[in-house]
């Protein structure tokens, strides 16, 4: 009686769970085959990526490598598989790549945008990974504004030199005087005078007669670099603005509008808050005009209209104007992203920010900034893209960038006929840039989440 | 009242800029180098090769001027230029001339202030159809569907052609040539229309080209020609006369390889004149006596640029046709040298 058999007098050791449930064939259950619509689904997507690549692996993997042209191309692939198609012909892309790249730069002097760009990354690494590599690599990210168009362009080293002296003189002035309005003003007109000084006065030299006339009018850089030698690391061989092409010039379009559109649109955005009437009026009607046109228009002006008001004869590099406008739009919509995350931001922040007694600059570089820019980011970096992407449109005016190379590739009768091989080149190339920036952006916000959620 | 400000300040500048550049000759011979505008690629008539020397049919030019003004056939900074840009870019002065398969039309001449030189490829629009849809004429093209892009002259010349003849067609529109080609083998058109040296270019990259036929009707009138800044006079004898000198140079059987040994005199005064042992040409025009030799030296005399480029021995494949000299029937003809 008392062996009461339906109660369990000892556990039952644990057993492995069923076959069905863990492992592949687990995850598999549970993730693709949970119940028959999601096994529909599953099947009906792992049938649609195949048919996909089946298609595009064979076309990218079976393919003729070396080949002087198209035609060489279709008739390696008719001996090889006995049709030309569904087979890419990565010849031309084999014999391009290098002008892809780089455009027309001269090749012996390679090296010169291969150093900028890995530069560019050491100037970067401080910036955007503050907690991992040593502070001094700032003094590389303060150099770099003006080493990278010296290392491009070429030219005296005195050029930029002076230009960098100009910043600092300005800083130094700016200082002495205890930044204060007047000061922040006496600086940038000495930085002014300095840089008119360095690059030469915009008269005729008649006006001062000879000897110390010319050397005002020709600069005091210039004069500097003619009694230097001709030679490195003093002097890199010039390289003009229409050599320049192929991806080398959407990434320095690019780093240089995503570079100067950040603090131009924080400027903007600030201003448009601003109570001060004028300030907010400019700032406001500079967005909205920007915002208003298209890129395309910004782009005609930059090549044709100002070459018809500029005065005769002045030679205004094709690719600054770009630079220039690219700027100007990216800022434009930079300050947009960033009102929106100043708006984000509770007035208490402000308020808590005034009750320390901080001053205007003080409150937004230590509470402000930093918490608009962190929500921002998102925002930020899709601006960065896009804008990076843009300056493909470059090759409406006929700046041969990366698209614009492919139609001139496509013009030598070796490679007339080849679409999709040029594409998907530069369609990667522009993929591994962009794919990058979206996950910096990912790993920033990660870093920066204070919230507990 | 501000639309007509705004283009008079245009007028201004343009006049101002052609003041300022009216010595051309001078700025190019101070620069050491010639700026000239071509195409950004158009297969045989101005493209980059791998290592980014320009060639092609207009390219040649280019470098003859180059060599009758500066010596060097080499010392040509090539520009490329859209068709939105090109006019912009030789009115500001950003070019000394262009060589840009460029149609001279009336308002282009007059309206835009430019001055074409002569011509040096009469093209003439055409169609391309698949053999296999078994059409010979043009004219039984009713109801057919026309890859055709938008915004040029070509678009209009087929509106025309088709209104004239009474019959219909569905237009579609296309961007580039390259999408054409794209879309007439996919079928999404039955017939491609543009320039008939554009559609010989075109149907010579196909696979196989024999599957389709460029139809005998040339539906409009092309003349393409080098151009330059309205109010220059003496630049644009230099190239005038720069290109009629290699197409007489054709005419006359002098090419590049016999250039040097015809410079040491012969029998026909022309060919002396021409190449400068005999009178003072060069100097009418402000060069010196051996430019023409050295013209027709950079890339040979109009037939072996046209052979080398767009000849028939080429990919492009274009026959003579109306560019051979007059002597064979075509409409090539320099007026004399005297």
């Amino acid at each position: 009686m008392s062996d009461a058999s339906f109660v369990r007098s000892e556990m039952l050791s644990e057993q492995d769970p069923p076959p069905t449930s863990v492992g592949v064939i687990g995850w598999l259950r549970a993730n693709l085959f949970s119940n028959w619509w999601n096994s529909i689904l599953t099947v009906l997507c792992l049938a649609a990526i195949w048919y996909v690549l089946s298609g595009l692996l064979g076309w990218t993997l079976l393919s003729v490598w070396n080949a002087g042209s198209l035609n060489e191309c279709r008739e390696i692939m008719i001996a090889s598989w006995g049709s030309t198609h569904g087979h890419a012909c990565w010849g031309v892309i084999n014999d391009r790549w290098l002008q892809l790249l780089f455009g027309f730069y001269p090749p012996e002097l390679y090296y010169r945008p291969i150093l900028a760009m890995l530069l560019l990354f050491a100037a970067l690494a401080p910036v955007l990974f503050a907690d991992k590599v040593s502070p001094r690599l700032l003094y590389v990210t303060a150099a770099y504004p003006f080493l990278m168009p010296w290392l491009m362009w070429g030219g005296s080293i005195w050029t930029p030199v002076g230009v960098a002296a100009g910043f600092v003189l300005a800083y130094l002035v700016g200082r002495k005087l205890g930044g204060t309005v007047p000061g922040l003003v006496l600086g940038i007109v000495s930085a002014i005078v300095w840089w008119m000084l360095w690059l030469g006065l915009p008269v005729q030299s008649e006006v001062f007669g000879s000897g110390v006339g010319e050397i005002l009018v020709v600069g005091l850089g210039e004069s500097l670099a003619s009694i230097s030698p001709d030679a490195a690391p003093f002097w890199l061989e010039t390289v003009e603005s229409r050599k320049f092409g192929g991806f080398m010039l959407s990434v320095l379009i690019g780093v240089v509008a995503i570079g100067c559109s950040l603090p131009l649109g924080i400027l903007l955005a600030l201003g448009r808050q601003s109570n001060m009437l004028i300030v907010k009026a400019i700032c406001v009607g500079f967005i909205e005009f920007i915002r208003g046109v298209p890129l395309i228009t910004l782009l005609f002006v930059a090549s044709t209209l100002l070459n018809i008001f500029l005065p005769p004869g002045t030679n205004f590099d094709i690719i600054l104007r770009v630079m220039i406008m690219v700027t100007l739009f990216a800022a434009a919509y930079m300050a947009e992203v960033i009102r929106g995350g100043l708006a984000g931001l509770p007035t208490g922040q402000y308020e808590g920010a005034d009750s320390l007694g901080l001053n205007y600059w003080q409150a937004q570089r230590l509470i402000i900034m930093p918490q608009a820019l962190k929500i921002s980011i998102p925002g930020i970096v899709s601006t960065f893209i896009g804008i990076f992407k843009d300056t493909t449109l470059v090759s409406i005016i006929a700046l041969l960038d990366p698209l614009g190379l492919s139609n001139s590739i496509r013009a030598d009768t070796d490679w007339n006929g080849v679409y999709w091989e040029l594409f998907a080149f530069i369609a990667l190339m522009f993929f591994i840039a962009c794919f990058g920036m979206s996950r910096y952006s990912m790993y920033l916000e990660r870093k920066l989440k204070t919230e507990n959620d | 009242m501000k639309k007509s400000v705004f283009y008079g300040a245009i007028a201004a500048a343009v006049v101002l800029g052609g003041a300022a550049g009216a010595a051309t000759l001078d700025d190019v011979k101070a620069r050491g180098n010639l700026n000239c505008g071509v195409s950004t690629g158009l297969v045989g008539f101005a493209a980059p090769d791998a290592s980014g020397n320009w060639e092609g049919f207009d390219v040649a030019v280019c470098r003859a001027v180059a060599a009758a003004v500066l010596g060097d056939p080499q010392a040509v900074e090539f520009i490329p230029t859209t068709g939105k840009t090109r006019f912009t870019a030789l009115a500001s002065g950003e070019v000394d001339m262009l060589a840009r398969n460029t149609t001279w039309t009336f308002s282009r001449d007059t309206d835009l202030k430019l001055d074409f030189i002569g011509v040096n490829y009469y093209d003439g629009q055409g169609f391309m159809v698949p053999k296999a849809l078994g059409v010979t004429s043009a004219k039984d093209l009713d109801g057919a569907t026309v890859c055709i892009q938008t915004g040029t002259t070509t678009e209009l010349n087929l509106a025309d052609f088709f209104r004239v003849n009474n019959i219909s067609y569905e237009p579609v529109p296309i961007e580039t040539n390259a999408e054409a080609q794209q879309q007439y083998l996919a079928e999404a058109c039955d017939v491609y229309t543009t320039d008939a040296s554009g559609l010989a270019a075109t149907r010579a990259a196909f696979e196989s080209p024999g599957d389709h036929v460029i139809l005998p009707e040339i539906i409009s009138k092309e003349p393409l020609g080098p151009v330059v800044r309205h109010g220059d006079n003496e630049w644009g004898d230099i190239v005038r006369w720069t290109l009629n000198a290699l197409i007489s140079a054709e005419e006359l059987g002098i090419t590049s390889a016999n250039v040097g040994e015809l410079a040491g005199g012969t029998n026909n005064p022309e060919i002396n004149r021409m190449l400068g042992t005999e009178g003072t040409l060069g100097d009418m025009i402000g060069l010196d006596a051996e430019w023409a030799q050295r013209a027709i030296m950079a890339e040979g005399n109009y037939g072996e640029i046209f052979e080398k480029n767009i000849g028939e021995n080429t990919p492009v494949g274009l026959a003579r046709g109306l560019n051979a000299q007059y002597t064979d029937g075509g409409l090539i003809y320099s007026p004399p040298f005297r």
